[in-house]
């Protein structure tokens, strides 16, 4: 620069140079295809290649999506039809829609009980996931459990007020003592929500069931795509919590917990799921007392919690170790406790670092539900892979079945994946 | 400026250090430390890297932990009881280089949460003295905003504001200049020259000598660890008695 300004170096600007547009050939259609499709011969042959094998693709599955039958009763008749024409025999969704959703042995004139608890978990998870709305709507969030439990199984009423009444106890002692020290309302707590569910279980009678408002439906006879969602929404959300609870206790500065936390994290992770399900369903019995039958269901959801907040813990210590050690001096210099601190300072930011990796866990997790269809439990897939492919209509529709479970499973995993990344912009703030 | 340094400071003991030693593993940070601090004393901490002087202030808050001697702040005696610890951190109030404002809550919400959740102040009223020292730290209109908006300066005011409305009686500076820009260090030191001439108690570690004979009542140099040398501003900076702290000086002002 030195040289072209040498007889020039004692210099001023005194004008600011004006703004201008830019030139004309750099907007436009044309200009846009040339510079993403065909910026060169490479490009070209690219673009040309992409745009045979979509053709190729669609030329093949357009037709057979439109030319499907919806209506006839079974692949024979499907074939009938069709003459040798390509075309998808979509008959197999509407005659067994029912099954592939609830299963083949809950009670058709129920249906409506999954159904309004579906439509009611919209309600209950929408405080939970915007947090815009009214908080006192979290009251709602608080009771669906419950109610969701007594719509999908039915029997007496008793049973989740009940359960309801051990968790509100347990919170009461919980707070009562935790203001003394944290052992004694923690463990208070638990052993008063014990307490209540062994006092009150008892007094409900034998036949409590019997004449109940909702007829009561076992467990075994839960199916279908509900018995995935089931199985992700409580496994997520108990696996969330514990999650959390794992991650700060590797972080602790007490040794026992830290161990604890350890082994139970590094144990889970290193065992395939598969593994934990046949536990679930065949060893598990083994560590209950001997006359108390554990529900099946109940054992699937402690085993796929175990597995999927091992790895949500292991997801959050990263977002705990990226935030900077200022963080947490800040924190204390302002005189927070620890609970405070966390609540309020480290884990909102942590939290937020780590909403990719726990999505992906999420996402994972409710895939992995399909798995239960090994240990013989009826949901989605297992009800493809057995009643309905077994059948002697419907054996051999492979593509559409297969191809209905992978939308469904889709249509999910789509939607929790927009959710999160509402979820990041909402929560920018470092305006980067 | 004469005025703020004679200031009368009150015989009222703010913080005694007695025979305070601290080790990094085997490394001997801190060494044989006493100090006393009266209440509205000005202390500027000065000395070179790695003297050990962050280390000192941080340990008066617990931020660090001493292995050896005694620690008393505003009465209360620093040990591993952790409300005692508590109950300091929210007498004492503390500046840090890098701010450590919290990025995910806005100024005013960084401001009142501890008043809020420690001191369980009313919401409303916290934010009332929040917006007072916000005014006072001259960014009241910056309340809606988050740290990440703010240039470097603004957040160190900010952060000073958010440790005032904790109300402490001492507060604590560690480098708070020291990660700025040139033009921004100016608008924080008035901003702690303003606290000073209100009779608040400081420690404050910092390299900025101007700051030092402006306002303390006592320069403190630290090297290896141990205090060399403390006195008045004026002698310190005029008649400096030992060896090292004349070859310290020599060095930061001789440019």
């Amino acid at each position: 620069m030195s040289d072209t300004h040498a007889q020039t170096v004692a210099f001023v600007r005194e004008t600011t140079i004006p703004e201008s547009p830019p030139p004309a050939a750099e907007t436009g259609a044309i200009k846009w295809l040339r510079q993403n499709l065909f910026a060169t011969p490479a490009n070209s042959l690219l673009t040309v290649a992409a745009l045979y094998v979509i053709w190729v693709v669609l030329s093949g599955s357009l037709p057979w999506i439109f030319g499907g039958l919806w209506t006839t009763t079974s692949l024979a008749e499907c074939r009938e039809i069709l003459q040798g024409r390509t075309g998808a025999c979509f008959s197999v969704l509407s005659e067994r829609w029912n099954q592939l959703l609830y299963g083949f042995k809950y009670p058709a004139d129920q249906y409506w009980r999954p159904n309004l608890a579906f439509l009611l978990l919209f309600f209950a998870a929408a405080p939970v996931l915007f947090f815009d709305l009214p908080r006192k709507m979290l009251i709602f969030t608080g009771l669906y459990p419950f109610l969701a439990y007594w719509l999908i199984w039915g029997g007496s009423l008793l049973v989740p007020i009940v359960a309801l009444l051990g968790f509100l106890g347990g919170a009461l002692v919980y707070q009562r003592f935790i203001k003394t020290s944290f052992a004694a309302g923690f463990f208070g707590g638990i052993a008063a929500a014990f307490v209540i569910w062994t006092v009150a279980g008892a007094i409900i009678p034998e036949n409590a069931s019997d004449n109940a408002m909702l007829s009561s439906v076992p467990s075994r006879d839960l199916g279908g795509f509900m018995l995935n969602m089931m199985l992700g929404v409580t496994c997520v959300s108990l696996s969330l919590p514990i999650g959390i609870a794992l991650a700060l206790g590797r972080q602790s500065d007490m040794p026992l917990i830290k161990w604890v936390c350890v082994v139970f994290i590094e144990f889970i992770r290193g065992v395939p799921l598969i593994t934990l399900l046949f536990v679930a369903s065949v060893m598990l019995s083994y560590f209950f007392p001997p006359e108390s039958t554990v529900d099946l269901f109940l054992r699937v959801v402690i085993m796929i919690t175990m597995f999927s907040s091992a790895y949500i813990a292991e997801v959050i210590r990263g977002g705990l170790a990226a935030l900077p050690k200022g963080q947490y001096e800040g924190a204390d210099s302002l005189g927070l406790d620890y609970p405070q601190a966390m609540q309020l300072i480290i884990l909102p930011q942590a939290l937020k670092i780590s909403i990719p990796g726990i999505v992906n866990v999420a996402v994972g997790l409710f895939k992995d539900t399909t798995l239960v269809s090994v240990i013989s439990m009826f949901d989605l897939v297992g009800m493809i892979r057995g009643p309905i492919l077994a059948s002697t209509e419907w054996n051999g529709v492979y593509w559409e079945l297969l191809g209905f479970a992978a939308l469904l499973f889709f249509v999910v995993c789509y939607g929790i994946s927009q959710y999160s990344q509402w979820l990041e912009r909402r929560l920018a703030t470092d305006h980067r | 400026m004469a005025e703020t340094a004679q200031m009368k400071v009150s015989d009222e003991v703010a913080i005694t250090i007695q025979n305070m030693n601290k080790w990094y593993g085997a490394f001997h940070v801190l060494r044989d430390i006493n100090l006393t601090v009266y209440q509205g004393e000005r202390i500027v901490i000065c000395g070179p890297s790695g003297s050990g002087k962050s280390t000192l202030i941080r340990c008066i808050n617990a931020l660090e932990e001493h292995q050896q001697g005694k620690i008393e702040v505003d009465g209360t005696v620093l040990s591993n009881d952790l409300k005692n610890i508590d109950k300091i951190r929210s007498e004492v109030g503390m500046c840090f280089q890098h701010f450590n404002l919290f990025p995910h809550l806005t100024i005013l919400e960084n401001c009142t949460l501890a008043p809020i959740w420690v001191r369980k102040t009313p919401k409303k009223e916290a934010e009332e003295t929040a917006m007072h020292f916000l005014e006072k730290v001259k960014i009241p209109e910056q309340a809606d905003k988050y740290p990440g908006q703010l240039s470097g300066g603004q957040q160190q005011r900010v952060a000073i504001a958010r440790s005032l409305c904790m109300k402490p009686r001492i507060m604590l500076f560690d480098e708070p200049t020291s990660a700025l820009d040139p033009e921004m260090i100016k608008e924080v030191l008035d901003t702690m020259i303003e606290l000073a001439e209100e009779g608040m108690t400081m420690l404050c570690v910092t390299h900025e000598m101007g700051f030092a004979r402006q306002v303390a009542n006592r320069v403190i140099f630290m090297d290896q660890g141990q205090i060399v040398e403390q006195n008045e501003p004026e002698e310190f900076f005029n008649n400096p008695k030992s060896e090292r702290t004349q070859l310290f000086l020599s060095q930061i002002l001789g440019h």
